[in-house]
């Protein structure tokens, strides 16, 4: 479905991407893995449009998708959640969320309300509070929040952006078990994370990133079995 | 007493006029964060302009009071391109003193464009002046009052009903987040400046058609009473910057009529001086400040 070939993307002289290639599968969780400075975040803001790749391809569902604007890109359907979540602090709950659908046609208004209905029926804590402004919301609500307003922009596939960072233990569980029920119901996620725990329990495939270049990808299953990065991804005597 | 409450209503009437330069610079204020020093100045290059066409083509006020605007949305468009868009967001220090470069250029234009020092604007009303009781009230401040409550209105009603303003807080909120969701910033901020052209286009023909005549200094009056307004309002809010410059305009009245034209002027940088010491924040922008400190805390 989106299909990433050999993209080289660099800020200023440092090449961040060295040549990264990866498949996101339809109604599949796949996840980005590595340390800090790998280029994860790197690809999925060269994926968003956000920066331009030097070189290489990026492909949704075979349409180019390579140097085009980030409004056009979200257009075509693809959605980020980025990292520490950015909601907009001064506006209201609901602004935040309409905010997410800005790029659909002005056609679609009766679609976008529904939308946001649906949101608030996922999320009932948003609902309560969506006269509140954003900056107001505790970070669990703001990542909900974060969620809800990507998926305002019905994409075909939902960028995630460490969902998990600076979260309480309890509410990583939650946020994971909404990315796991979306993806029940039909979502493409590409997921990046650094808890690799979490992120084993909902990916169907992994890549682990190092210096820019892919080191390894496979089924979760086949990460367990590899000796080495099992124990320096999961740590020893865990599974 | 009766001398105070006519001062008032005088007040409020050309504070009137202040507000609508202070919304101006309030708006850019909001979206950017910066400030734009050569908000005045394009004004009155745009009455030049309007001026000029007064002088050599049509004495026809409504084409003058179009060409006015036109011309300032010009100017500004001119203003956002060098000193907003081509520097980068979070220099801010940047951009104010480029902004003030252009101040100076522009100036210069409007002097080579008519070379003399005062020149006629035409008058949009009839000057009849209306009775309530002891009190009396020009007409075309009235007008200018009526039109600056709308105009907050309207753009009230831009800002929070319509999906560009929308699009246009998201921009002031977090322009990154903003991006992500696919709002071109560049395109929304210029969308912002030519809002503020036109309402500083209105602001300043009703205020040279009142006063009748327009100077090159009238670009440093409008900078000066813009951001004074505005800061006594509270930087960033609309209805701060109404009550700052209705505000300003009644302390102004009142000190001219009580201690003549130099203490008009110097009771305005009082006041500043007394609301910065008081409440920095300004009238409307201290519950905003209190709200950023807290933010602050949390993260």
């Amino acid at each position: 479905m989106l299909k990433v070939e050999n993209i080289v993307t660099r800020y200023g002289a440092i090449e961040a991407l060295k040549g990264l290639s990866l498949d996101a599968r339809h109604g599949e969780v796949t996840c980005l893995l590595g340390p800090n400075g790998a280029g994860k975040t790197t690809t999925m803001f060269s994926i968003a449009g956000i920066l331009n790749p030097h070189s290489g391809s990026i492909t949704l569902d075979g349409n180019d998708l390579t140097n085009q604007s980030a409004p056009s890109i979200v257009r075509k359907g693809i959605a980020l959640v980025p990292e520490n979540r950015l909601v907009f602090p001064e506006m209201s709950v609901t602004d935040n969320l309409y905010a997410g659908a800005y790029c659909r046609s002005r056609s679609e208004r009766q679609a976008i309300d529904d939308d946001l209905a649906e949101i608030f029926e996922r999320f009932p804590r948003l609902k309560e509070r969506r006269a509140q402004i954003g900056g107001t919301l505790s970070g669990g609500e703001q990542q909900m929040l974060a969620i809800g307003r990507a998926l305002m922009a019905r994409p075909k596939i939902l960028m995630m952006d460490e969902p998990s960072l600076g979260l309480a233990p309890m509410v990583v569980e939650e946020i994971f078990s909404f990315i796991h029920q979306l993806n029940q119901e039909g979502v493409t996620i590409l997921l990046v994370e650094q808890n690799a725990h979490m992120a084993l329990k909902v990916a169907h495939k992994i890549y682990l990133l190092e210096q820019g270049k892919v080191t390894f990808n496979g089924s979760p299953e086949d990460m367990q079995q590899d000796e080495m990065i099992h124990r320096a991804y999961l740590g020893v005597g865990s599974s | 007493m009766t001398d105070f409450v006519q001062n008032c209503i005088d007040g409020l009437m050309f504070g009137s006029g202040y507000a609508l330069l202070a919304l101006g610079f309030t708006l850019v204020f909001g979206v950017m964060k910066r400030l734009n020093l050569s908000f005045g100045p394009s004004i009155m290059l745009g009455a030049y302009v309007g001026t000029w066409v007064y002088l050599n083509i049509s004495d026809n006020t409504w084409l003058v009071a179009l060409v006015t605007v036109i011309a300032t949305i010009t100017v500004g468009a001119y203003v956002e391109r060098l000193c907003f868009r081509a520097i980068r967001r979070d220099a801010t220090i940047a951009s104010m003193v480029s902004s003030f470069a252009i101040w100076m250029q522009l100036e210069e234009i409007a002097m080579h464009l008519l070379p003399e020092r005062t020149y006629p604007f035409p008058a949009f009303f009839t000057t009849t002046t209306l009775e309530f009781g002891p009190f009396y009230a020009r007409s075309e401040h009235i007008t200018m009052l009526l039109l600056t409550l709308a105009l907050l209105i309207l753009l009230h009603a831009f800002l929070f009903r319509t999906r560009l303003g929308l699009a246009l807080r998201t921009v002031s909120d977090n322009p990154l987040a903003s991006a992500y969701m696919g709002i071109n910033g560049s395109n929304i901020l210029f969308l912002a400046f030519a809002l503020v052209s036109v309402l500083g286009g209105l602001a300043g023909f009703l205020i040279l058609s009142a006063d009748s005549q327009v100077t090159p200094f009238f670009g440093l009056w409008a900078t000066f009473k813009g951001l004074i307004a505005m800061m006594l309002g509270g930087m960033g809010s609309l209805p701060g910057a109404i009550l700052g410059g209705l505000l300003l305009g009644v302390v102004e009245a009142n000190a001219f009529w009580y201690g003549g034209p130099v203490i008009r002027d110097l009771s305005a940088y009082l006041l500043l001086f007394v609301m910065l010491i008081v409440r920095p924040g300004g009238l409307i922008g201290q519950r905003i400040v209190a709200e950023q400190r807290a933010a602050d805390e949390r993260v």
